[in-house]
């Protein structure tokens, strides 16, 4: 008999490059949805406060950023008041970094699952984005309640809301972008090379003091302001005070030059990644 | 007849050997400008077959090379074969986790290969959570293990601790809980690697015999790896035989499983030693171990016509030197004890001591024997020594041309003293 119906699926040793089965990704819905809430749930499983920890991790480190970057540093928050200016900073640059942390050790970390089950990879670091993005959306309901706050009860004149809000979504999507892409990258190069995960140890610290988290980029000399230009993330890191506070810089240049770097970065990362998920139980 | 489920077409698998490195950065540099160029990859070249026990020159090797096969919708298949000889590349690439370097695989329907249970279960959460991170692991919506979720705790047996976390389960509620999420799959085409190997008895018979159900309700079609040949026996209907990464043969799963069986084993006909280095002890030492054929002693072929000798010669120091007996266990390359038979006890001086077996022909069915032998002291009995597989050997089959019958006869022994008389009444 000859085989007339089609076959549902061919395994074959070479993709295109771009070929992300993104229907069958959605048919894994389900699947990165449980991913997203295991990552979540047992974050503060075992734990007395729970998800409460979610409100403690950025409080506890916006103070000691206040401290130690504020009062014993003496970093000018140019006028804003600097324990907002440090939530806020630690609050966007933490999404960032979480989701490139996270991503980055996506393979080896998952290699137990992976090497004993198929499901679309993809599912894993878009999971990872996820769960991180509901921390971001939970820290943010709680820095929106301080800033609201500060503007309408303690009437601080120096918190100056602009129409710059509206490119807070935007904003975030590039940082999404950054530390999907880049978080991609790190753990694709990370199965063959483990050289990586040593350098991401430091690597994501050595970051947030070139990315102009814990000061304004007017803090900056001169030749450093023009450097600084180059990092994409500072550009963003600068913009989301900005829109909240109205003091500081806000470049459009530099924002096109972070979203071109971040959507290179992430179709980088979405090819790379394409590449590796096929034979990466062979060398991990 | 059957459409095709799965269709494997020359596939092959390429491996690295060794430690990752400097060096290896170095070669895929290379590789990269030689595939810009339109080179063959120079590693595909000079790579070797799959032989583990052999050390080869080559740091590249196929696990698997030209591999071809086609399974029909429906059928239960046994991949048997050494370790290493390509079983698990092969899974591994059907179910997805890692892809051909050559050829391809088409199949149709859903696929779940359960190469182990409880994949991605997390200690943390508890069982009730579990279940769904697992179902979704395999493939399953919420929706359907939702449906099935009552069904899936009663077979697996935990419903006073569903809401417990998995890391205070014993390991064997673990594996329960596993596999009755896997068993709740329903994919057309199911590909098992040794899972059964865990779990208690009473739970292996469950998940044997849920998985014959699978086969025989929903005509879907199996794949199934173990190196517990009775079981593959019990399950399958047709067997893959894999050695050094390429198909060695493809027929019914009792000629393969007794293909595999002869085919791994080494004969041992003779086994003999000088005094100095003599296996045994203060009491007994042995000097010499041989099986041959009773008619004619260069014969190394022996077919179930053969009458055979088992002899067994020690030096018997042995301070009662008149209780010592020799005892055999006939034993079948399963490891099934076919039987256990002591010599002679006779009054014997201290010195070489000859004791030997005769075994009749038409007594055996053909297939892979080994010989077990023990020294005992009757008194205790006790046991002075032991010499354990130290005879290995091969019946091969032999039957009248005009029989018409040419399937595999059953039964570990073929008996033609035994009268079974037809007439008429």
């Amino acid at each position: 008999m000859p085989d007339t119906n089609e076959w549902t699926e061919v395994i074959s040793p070479k993709t295109s490059l771009l070929d992300l089965k993104l229907a069958e990704l959605w048919k894994y819905r389900d699947l990165i949805v449980i991913f997203a809430r295991r990552d979540i749930i047992a974050s503060y499983k075992q734990t007395i406060l729970g998800p409460l920890w979610f409100f403690i991790q950025p409080i506890i480190t916006s103070l000691l950023f206040t401290v130690v970057f504020g009062n014993i540093a003496q970093i000018s928050t140019e006028g804003i008041n600097p324990f907002l200016f440090f939530l806020a900073s630690q609050i966007c640059w933490s999404y960032f970094s979480s989701s490139l942390n996270g991503n980055a050790n996506i393979f080896v970390n998952n290699a137990g699952i992976f090497g004993k089950v198929y499901f679309p990879r993809l599912a894993a670091p878009i999971a990872t984005t996820l769960s991180n993005f509901f921390r971001l959306i939970i820290q943010l309901a709680l820095f929106l309640a301080i800033y609201l706050y500060f503007y309408f009860i303690k009437k601080d004149v120096s918190i100056q809301p602009n129409w710059h809000l509206i490119l807070v979504p935007y904003l975030l999507l590039l940082m999404t972008f950054l530390g999907l892409g880049l978080g991609i990258i790190v753990s694709s190069l990370t199965t063959k090379y483990r050289d990586f995960s040593n350098l991401m140890v430091f690597g994501v610290t050595l970051l947030m003091y070139a990315s102009a988290v814990i000061y304004p980029v007017s803090f900056l000399p001169e030749k450093y302001q023009y450097y600084i230009r180059f990092n994409p993330i500072a550009s963003v890191m600068e913009s989301f005070r900005y829109a909240f506070f109205g003091q500081g810089t806000f470049n459009i240049a530099d924002l096109i030059y972070s979203t071109i770097f971040a959507v290179i970065v992430f179709f980088a990362g979405l090819i790379v990644f394409n590449r590796i998920e096929k034979n990466f139980m062979d060398t991990v | 007849m059957a459409e095709t489920a799965i269709k494997v077409e020359n596939v092959s698998k390429l491996y690295k050997l060794g430690y990752v490195g400097s060096g290896t950065f170095r070669d895929d540099v290379k590789y990269f400008f030689d595939k810009l160029r339109g080179k063959r990859n120079e590693a595909e070249l000079i790579a070797e077959t799959n032989d583990r026990e052999h050390k080869g020159n080559s740091e590249y090797v196929w696990a698997l090379k030209d591999i071809n096969f086609e399974v029909k919708r429906g059928e239960i298949w046994g991949v048997i074969g050494k370790n290493g000889a390509g079983k698990s590349t092969l899974l591994k690439i059907l179910s997805k986790i890692t892809s051909p370097t050559e050829g391809s695989v088409k199949y149709r329907g859903r696929i779940a290969s359960l190469l182990e249970v409880g994949t991605g279960f997390h200690g943390e959460l508890t069982g009730r959570e579990n279940i769904y991170l697992n179902g979704a692991v395999l493939g399953m919506t919420k929706s359907e293990i939702k449906s099935k979720f009552d069904e899936i705790v009663d077979f697996a047996g935990v419903e006073r601790y569903v809401d417990t976390p998995v890391k205070r389960y014993s390991s064997g509620m673990t594996v329960r809980l596993g596999f009755a999420v896997a068993a709740h799959l329903e994919p057309e085409i199911l590909i098992v690697d040794e899972v059964l190997s865990v779990g208690d008895a009473e739970f292996q018979k469950k998940a044997i015999g849920k998985m014959q159900d699978i086969s025989a309700g929903g005509g879907r079609t199996v794949l199934f790896v173990s190196h517990n040949m009775a079981s593959v026996r019990k399950l399958c209907s047709k067997g893959l035989l894999m050695r050094n990464g390429k198909i060695a043969m493809i027929d019914d799963i009792e000629r393969v499983v007794d293909n595999y069986l002869s085919s791994e084993a080494k004969q041992i006909f003779k086994q003999e030693w000088e005094l100095k280095n003599a296996p045994g002890n203060d009491f007994v030492k042995v000097k010499k171990v041989e099986v041959k054929a009773a008619n004619n002693h260069t014969l190394e072929n022996f077919d179930v016509k053969t009458p055979l000798e088992i002899s067994i010669e020690f030096y018997n120091n042995y301070a009662v030197s008149d209780k010592v007996y020799a005892s055999l266990h006939f034993y079948s390359q399963e490891g099934l004890c076919l039987f256990d038979i002591g010599s002679e006890i006779k009054s014997m001086k201290n010195g070489i001591v000859k004791s030997t077996l005769h075994l009749p022909a038409n007594f055996l069915n053909d297939g892979s024997y080994f010989i077990n032998f023990n020294i005992l002291d009757a008194s205790g009995p006790k046991l002075l020594f032991s010499l354990n597989e130290c005879l290995a050997f091969d019946i091969t089959d032999a039957r009248h041309d005009d029989l018409g019958y040419f399937a595999k006869w059953q039964g570990v022994i073929r008996p033609t003293f035994l009268s079974f008389t037809t007439e008429q009444v």
